[in-house]
Formats: C-alpha cells, structure tokens, sequence
C-alpha cells in the first residue's frame, strides 16, 4: 500500500476534476451521468479517506523513528526550521535510506514532518507526557502530523507555502465529509429529479466538497482561508439553488453578507496570528507552537484570537451572527444537510479545534476568568434551543437545532474539553445529516412542505423514514446509548471537571440544553409522525436510493457513539484497546497544549439522561396527551410576549435590518446628500470655474502668444537662416573646397600663434 | 641630418596642389592636383620618420605609413577617374565648374 499521508492532496484534486467535468461536460452528459461522475467521485475519495485514516492509525500505533531522530537534532542544534528540513533529510537518509533524500532541493515538494525546536520526545514534552499518562501504557508519545508543503510564492523574503498536513483531526473530517457528501449525492438523484438545474446542482455539490476537503487539510491559515471562502462562496450558490424566488436569492445573500461580517474577523486574524507566531509564518503548527511556548506577545494572541472567533461566530453560526443560519434552510434539503452535517458549519468548529494553540493561550482557556469561547458557546446552546420551540418549519427546528448543538461543541472547546467537542462534531455530522434527509424525505411525501401543522400520523405511512428519524432524534436527545448520549456526557463531563473545575455555568448551560433538545425534537417527532395527518398529500414512502443513505445514517448514528467509549463505565472497564478510542487516535500530540482530560462521571451522566427522558416526558404529555396549559398564549399577556419575543427570533433580524441598516441608511442618505450637495457639487462646480478661467488665460496669453509664438517664431528664423545659407551653397565643388581651406589655415594659424 | 629641405619640398608640393584644386577647371588635372596633396604629405612623413629613428633602422613607421597614403591614393584615384569618366559620358564635358547640381 503507497503511503497517502503525503499526497491527500489528491482527494481534493479528485473532486475538483469531478467538479470541472460536471461543469463543462454535465449538460450533454445528461443527468443520470452528471450523478454518476459525482457519485463516483466522492467515492473514490471516501476509499482515499478510509486509507489516509487506516494509515494514521497505523502512524500512531508504529510512532515513526527517523522524524523523531531528526527532531532531536533540530533541537540540539536550535535550527530555524529552514534548516531544519535539510538536517531533517540527514536523518531520514541515515535511517530510513529512501527516497526522502531527494526532496532536500529547494523548491521542490518536501516531505516534512515538520520539526521545529519543540520538544518532542519524553517527559521534556508536555502534551507528549500528558498523553502517555493519559493512556497509561505508554502507547504513543508525540506523534508528528504528516505535512507536505510545496512554495506557493515569495515575497519580500517570506515564501508562502501551500501543503497538507494530516494528523488525527483531518482524517476524521476528510472520512466525516466523504461519507455524508456521498450519502447526499445519492439522496439527491431522486430528490432533484427533473430539476432545472440538475447539473449546476451537482457541480456545485462536488465543488463543496472540494473545498471542504481542501479546508480541512490545509497546512496554513492562508490556505485555510481560501478554502473557507470557497466553501462560503458554494453555500451561497446553493442556497440560493431556486433563486426565482425571492426568499431563496435573499437567503442567499443573507447568509453570504452575515458570513462576510466574520470573515474580516477571520482575515484580521490570520494576519494577527501571522505576526504573533514568531517566525512569521502562516504554518498552523509554527503558530500553535509558539502561542504555546509562552514567548508569544499576549495581548497579540488574545486579539488574534477574538478576530478569529469572529470568522467562527458567523460561519458556525454562534450568537449574535447565526441569524443566517435558518434562513439557509430556502435551499435544497440534501445541502442543508450538508451544510449543517459536514461542511460549511462545522468549519468554524474545525478552526478553533485546528488553531487551538492560539485559542488556549490568547483567550486563557482553562486559566483564566475570561471565558469567552466557552460562555458565546453555551449562550448560543440556550439561544438556539429556545427559538426551536416555535418554529412550525420542520427544516428550522432542525437549523436552530443545529445552532444549538454548534454552541454545545464550541463550548466543549471552550472549556478546554478538546476531544469532546471534536467527538460532538464527528457524531452530530451523522445523526443531524440523518435528520435532515428524514425531513426532506417526509417532505417529498407531502407536496414538498415543511410545515409540520401539515403533518402528523405520518408513523404509519413512512416506516422506514420514521424509524431513522426516531433513531436520530434520540442520539440528538442524547439518550443512552446511542452516539449523542456519548459526546455529550463528555462535553459535560468536561464542564464540571475538566480544567479547574470552573465552568459551573457552562454546566447548567449543557444540562438545560440536553433538557431542551430533548423536548423541542420531541415535539417535532410527534407533531410530524403522530396523531392525525392534517395534510392534503397522499403520503408514501419514499423510494429506496431515500431510505437507504438514511438507513446508514440512523445506522451510524447508533453506533458511531462507541468509538470514544469511557475507560471506566460504571465500573466497567473494558480493555484498552476498546476504550477512547476517538481520543486516542484524533486529539492531536504535537503543538498541543496541556489538556486535563475528563473521567466519565457517573452522575452526569445519569442527570442529563433523566433531563433528555423529562423533556421527551413533557412534550409527549403535551402534545400526544393534550395535556399541559394549552391555549396559554391567549390567556397570559406574559407568555404572548414570550412567544413574540421567541417567534421573532430576539428581533435579532429586526435589530440588524431596521436597527443597524435602518437607522444608518436614514441619516446616511441625509449626509450623503448633503456632502454631496454642498462639498462634492461646490468642489466640482468650483474647479470647473477655476478650468474655464485658467483655460481662457492659458488660450489668451500661453496658447497665443508664447507657444505659437514659439512655433512661428522658429519657423520664420529658419526660413531667413536658410534664404541666408542657400546663397553660400553655390554646388561648385572648388568653392567648397576653398571654404575648406581656409577654415584649416585658420585653424592651423590658432595652433601655432594661439596655442 | 637636417629635414628642412624635405619640408620645403613637402610646402611647395602642397602648394601647387591647393593651387591645382582650387583653380583648374579640368576635373582630371584636380585629381592629379590630390595626388600632389598627398604625395606633399608622403614626403613629410617619411622625413620625420627618417629623422626621429635615424638611430633606429627597425623602426619605419614613417615609411609605412606613406606607403598606406600610396595605397589609399591609388584606390581613390580610380574611383575618382571613374566618376569623371561618367561624367564625361553624360554630358560631354569634364569641367568642375558645370557640375553644380548640388546648388541651393
């Protein structure tokens, strides 16, 4: 088997051809081969993934000696990294003898598994000794990420580099996004069946993919940047898919403007990040390390790290800027799922998890009283939990959902519970892609509405959809033991006694959270698939190329819970080679900070269960008993106004267009006019006197006088100079030649009396 | 070994020359007038180099250098005959004073 871990550049690539094709050639194709190229694609680059990630494991289990060799004598010698890759070659040539070697001339692409002076063997590492005693035996100790870089350009003596660098993290997300994006290929061949603009569709899923893929395994935060944009620059194509509505192009727009707001954050920020990392590199393993290293300038990283929170807080929609986040739901249903699953949103989770260096030293998680990471995370949880109960849109119960459970991962990084949150995103992918494709499924049933007071009784028509939804939502609820019950006890387990035991607020956040999730899903699941249908469709149960992708969804969304399951489980405690897995393999050993790691806390564990069984308790009384104080919104003046304030989204919406836009535009215009009545127009109308007057002076006096002047004026004295010489140039060869003479006995008389 | 007498000869050889191209009308005689010229320069220079390296016998940079003037000589007198041939076939006259179609 060739080694991928260098060349998962292909992956990418792969998609990006599919891409290129489906563009150029889709339309002659027709529609079931633009679906094959694209199917095919993602999985050619699901197999690539599974290999890169068979590899890592293999990376991790047989720690690599020769870059470990090479480490050392970079840190013997103190070596900038430049030379460090040339010593780095010396030991790859001394021990693996292969052709590494070769790679050492510059400019061409280097393997290298970056070596910077960072301690990284033994006890004199940090992470390395965390993660040793973390796993007890010793398994590994610091495992280097593959990196790949090739120059991108230089200039003013700093070389840009592209690369890849694969480590645990980017494994699991090149697998997470390869599997749904395939699932949502397939899906999509029947739900845009006869579409208008089938092909465009398809290109624009595979270039969201590659884009995604490309983000995920970027070695800088340039790169990163490019993929992100990419990756918003697609959402917008695909949100807006049915633009001949307006809703859809506003959505569109919406969700593009609002990301805009953060991505200034973010570009500030890798500019920030830049400069703070010392050597003045973009290599997000050059920055983690030295904002780790404690010679970074502090304040640079904590306004670093807040610019780059801004970039996170609009792409993964956390409070204020998640407002587009629903709106995005006007597009295609598969790409809402992809969207909230495995690509777009997440990406923001990606960048904290990818630069948490930066975020753990510049915004003191885990150390300080500054909390903000973890606290916007928690807010957000609330917020979006809470806005999920008044939405009748299937579709939008589940993006509030999804705000929410963004909120839940970026608290878990907030509080310094790396691997949970990293965990959280990988499981929430699955159940939440099968969410939404169960929406669009019911929805393809019933006349392509989303409204769930359309809904109802559809338990009976729709098995199949209705099983994996049901299976889905409960591992969202987090009910034991399906995938969600497991990352999120870990989120909470890390809130209460991770870092410092500080975060009692974020607790309450997580266990009100697990309450609400269960209960607002609870209240989709009944309102859609129990009691009567409301409906004037004939429901039906879709066709298999649905079903299946959903099948393995619920499939994964039962199962994929295990593969970080606790070392110690109500004293069960299974061999090692079975337990925390997920940890083991995806959190990171090298430019990594110190992390305590959460032990499974019995209690937790068994309160956010009871919540999750509360919640599903209490809608279930609600809606399928009809109990509870229906009919409140009438009655109380109180519940009215909490249900407006709720319905209208915090008038977040209201706040930004009327507010901010509004009351800007106004005065703004006012100004504008005025400036430009009285500064531009007077600025304008004044030079133009000032041309016309200085235009008749230069006519007059320059144009006139001295300049035609001039002209006639050397045309009449070489008229006269030539009516003069013309009489000397007689044509008679001796003339001349006397004239010749005479000039050099002149000059010969200056030589002898003169000179 | 004194040079004045070479450089008298040298002068009035000039002379004649100067006086040979300034006044006659016979194109032919004016070329013959050139060579005076130059043979009144030959003369100067073989003089100077006979009188500056008398010691030195090796030395004859005077004298080739009037044989390069010989040389030149011989080559522009048969360009110039040439033209005055031509001319002499257009318009049946070698007289420098007809050719003046150069005149302002």
């Amino acid at each position: 088997m060739p080694e991928l871990l260098d060349k998962v550049w292909i992956v990418p690539a792969i998609m990006a051809l599919s891409f290129l094709i489906i563009l150029f050639f889709g339309k002659r194709a027709g529609t079931r081969a633009t679906a094959g190229i694209g199917i095919a694609a993602v999985s050619l680059c699901l197999l690539f993934s599974v290999v890169v990630a068979g590899q890592w494991i293999n990376r991790v289990n047989n720690p690599p000696t020769g870059e470990k060799l090479a480490q050392d004598i970079v840190k013997a010698n103190g070596l900038t990294p430049q030379n460090a890759e040339d010593v780095e070659a010396e030991a790859n040539a001394a021990t693996h003898d292969s052709g590494e070697t070769a790679a050492t001339a510059s400019g061409t692409p280097t393997v290298t598994p970056i070596a910077l002076e960072l301690a990284s063997t033994g006890a004199e590492s940090a992470a390395g000794a965390t993660a040793s005693e973390e796993h007890g035996s010793g398994e590994h100790g610091s495992v280097p990420p593959v990196v790949r870089t090739v120059t991108w350009f230089q200039m003013g003596g700093i070389s840009f580099e592209a690369g890849t660098l694969v480590d645990g993290l980017t494994a699991m997300m090149l697998i997470t996004v390869c599997i749904i994006s395939l699932l949502v290929h397939i899906y999509s061949t029947e739900y845009l069946r006869g579409d208008i603009r089938y092909t465009h569709y398809y290109a624009f899923l595979s270039l969201f993919t590659a884009s995604m893929l490309f983000y995920v395994m970027s070695s800088n935060t340039l790169q990163m940047l490019v993929g992100w944009e990419l990756v918003g620059v697609c959402s917008f194509g695909l949100i807006g898919h049915w633009w001949e509505e307006k809703k859809n192009s506003d959505a569109a727009l919406k969700a593009f403007l609002t990301n805009r707001v953060g991505d200034m954050g973010l570009i500030i920020g890798v500019a920030i990040t830049f400069f703070a990392a010392g050597a003045n590199s973009f290599n997000v393993l050059h920055i983690n390390e030295y904002a780790l290293s404690g010679a970074a300038n502090t304040t640079l990283l904590l306004v670093g790290g807040l610019c780059l929170f801004g970039g996170v807080t609009s792409k993964s929609g956390q409070f204020p800027l998640h407002t587009w986040l629903p709106d995005a739901m006007a597009g295609p249903t598969p790409v809402s799922a992809l969207i909230h699953a495995a690509t777009m949103v997440v990406a923001g989770v990606y960048l904290i998890a990818r630069l948490y260096g930066v975020f753990f030293a510049g915004l003191g998680i885990g150390s300080s009283s500054l909390h903000y990471v973890a606290f916007i995370g928690g807010f957000t949880t609330i917020i979006g939990g809470l806005l999920a109960f008044v939405q009748t849109d299937l579709k939008k119960v589940l993006a509030y959902s999804t705000i929410s459970q963004l909120g839940y991962m970026v608290m878990a990084l907030g509080v310094g519970a790396w691997t949970a949150g990293v965990f959280h995103l990988f499981t929430h992918a699955f159940f939440k892609a099968c969410l939404f494709l169960g929406a669009g499924s019911v929805s393809h049933a019933c006349h392509h509405t989303f409204d769930m007071r359309e809904m109802g009784g559809l338990r009976k028509k729709m098995p199949i959809t209705h099983a994996t939804f049901l299976a889905a939502t409960l591992a969202l609820a987090g009910i034991f033991p399906l995938a969600g019950f497991w990352s999120k006890d870990e989120i909470l387990a890390g809130a209460s006694s991770g870092q410092e035991s500080a975060y009692t607020l974020m607790l309450v956040f997580g266990l009100i959270t697990a309450f609400m999730t269960a209960a607002y899903m609870g209240r989709a699941y009944w309102m859609t698939f129990w009691g009567n249908y409301r409906g004037h469709a004939k429901p039906h149960e879709s066709p298999k190329v649905i079903t299946v992708p959903l099948i393995i969804l619920a499939a994964c969304a039962v199962f994929l819970g295990f593969t970080n399951f606790p070392t110690n489980f109500f004293g069960l405690k299974l061999p090692g080679g079975f337990t925390t897995r997920f940890e083991h393999y995806v959190e990171p050993t090298f430019a990594f900070p110190p992390l305590q790691h959460a032990e499974f806390t019995p209690w937790l564990a068994i309160a956010s269960t009871v919540l999750a069984a509360a919640g599903f308790f209490l809608v279930y009384q609600y809606y399928a008993k009809n109990r509870g104080p229906h009919g409140l919104t009438g009655r109380s003046g109180l519940a009215r106004a909490g249900y407006g304030f709720l319905e209208n989204k915090y008038y977040l919406d209201t706040i930004y267009t009327d507010g901010i836009a509004g009351a800007t535009k106004g005065p703004l215009a006012r100004a504008s006019n005025w400036v430009n009545q009285n500064v531009l127009d007077g600025v304008v109308n004044g030079v133009g006197t000032v041309a016309r007057v200085s235009a008749g002076f230069v006519y007059k006096d320059i144009d006139q006088l001295v300049v035609d002047g001039a002209v006639n004026g050397s045309g009449s004295v070489s008229e006269g100079a030539g009516q003069f010489l013309r009489r000397i140039q007689t044509g008679k060869v001796q003339q001349y030649a006397s004239i010749l003479f005479a000039g050099a006995v002149v000059l010969a008389g200056v030589f002898v009396f003169v000179i | 070994m004194l040079v004045n007498q070479f450089l008298f000869l040298g002068a009035i050889l000039f002379c004649i020359g100067i006086y040979g191209v300034l006044a006659r009308k016979n194109a032919v005689l004016v070329l013959m007038s050139i060579e005076l010229i130059l043979n009144a320069c030959n003369i100067n220079l073989v003089a100077f180099g006979a009188m500056w390296h008398a010691n030195d016998v090796s030395n004859m940079s005077g004298q080739v250098f009037a044989l390069f003037v010989i040389a030149i000589a011989a080559a522009e007198v048969g360009v110039g005959l040439a033209i005055v041939l031509l001319i002499y076939r257009n318009r049946q006259s070698i007289d420098v004073n007809d050719v003046d179609l150069l005149k302002g």
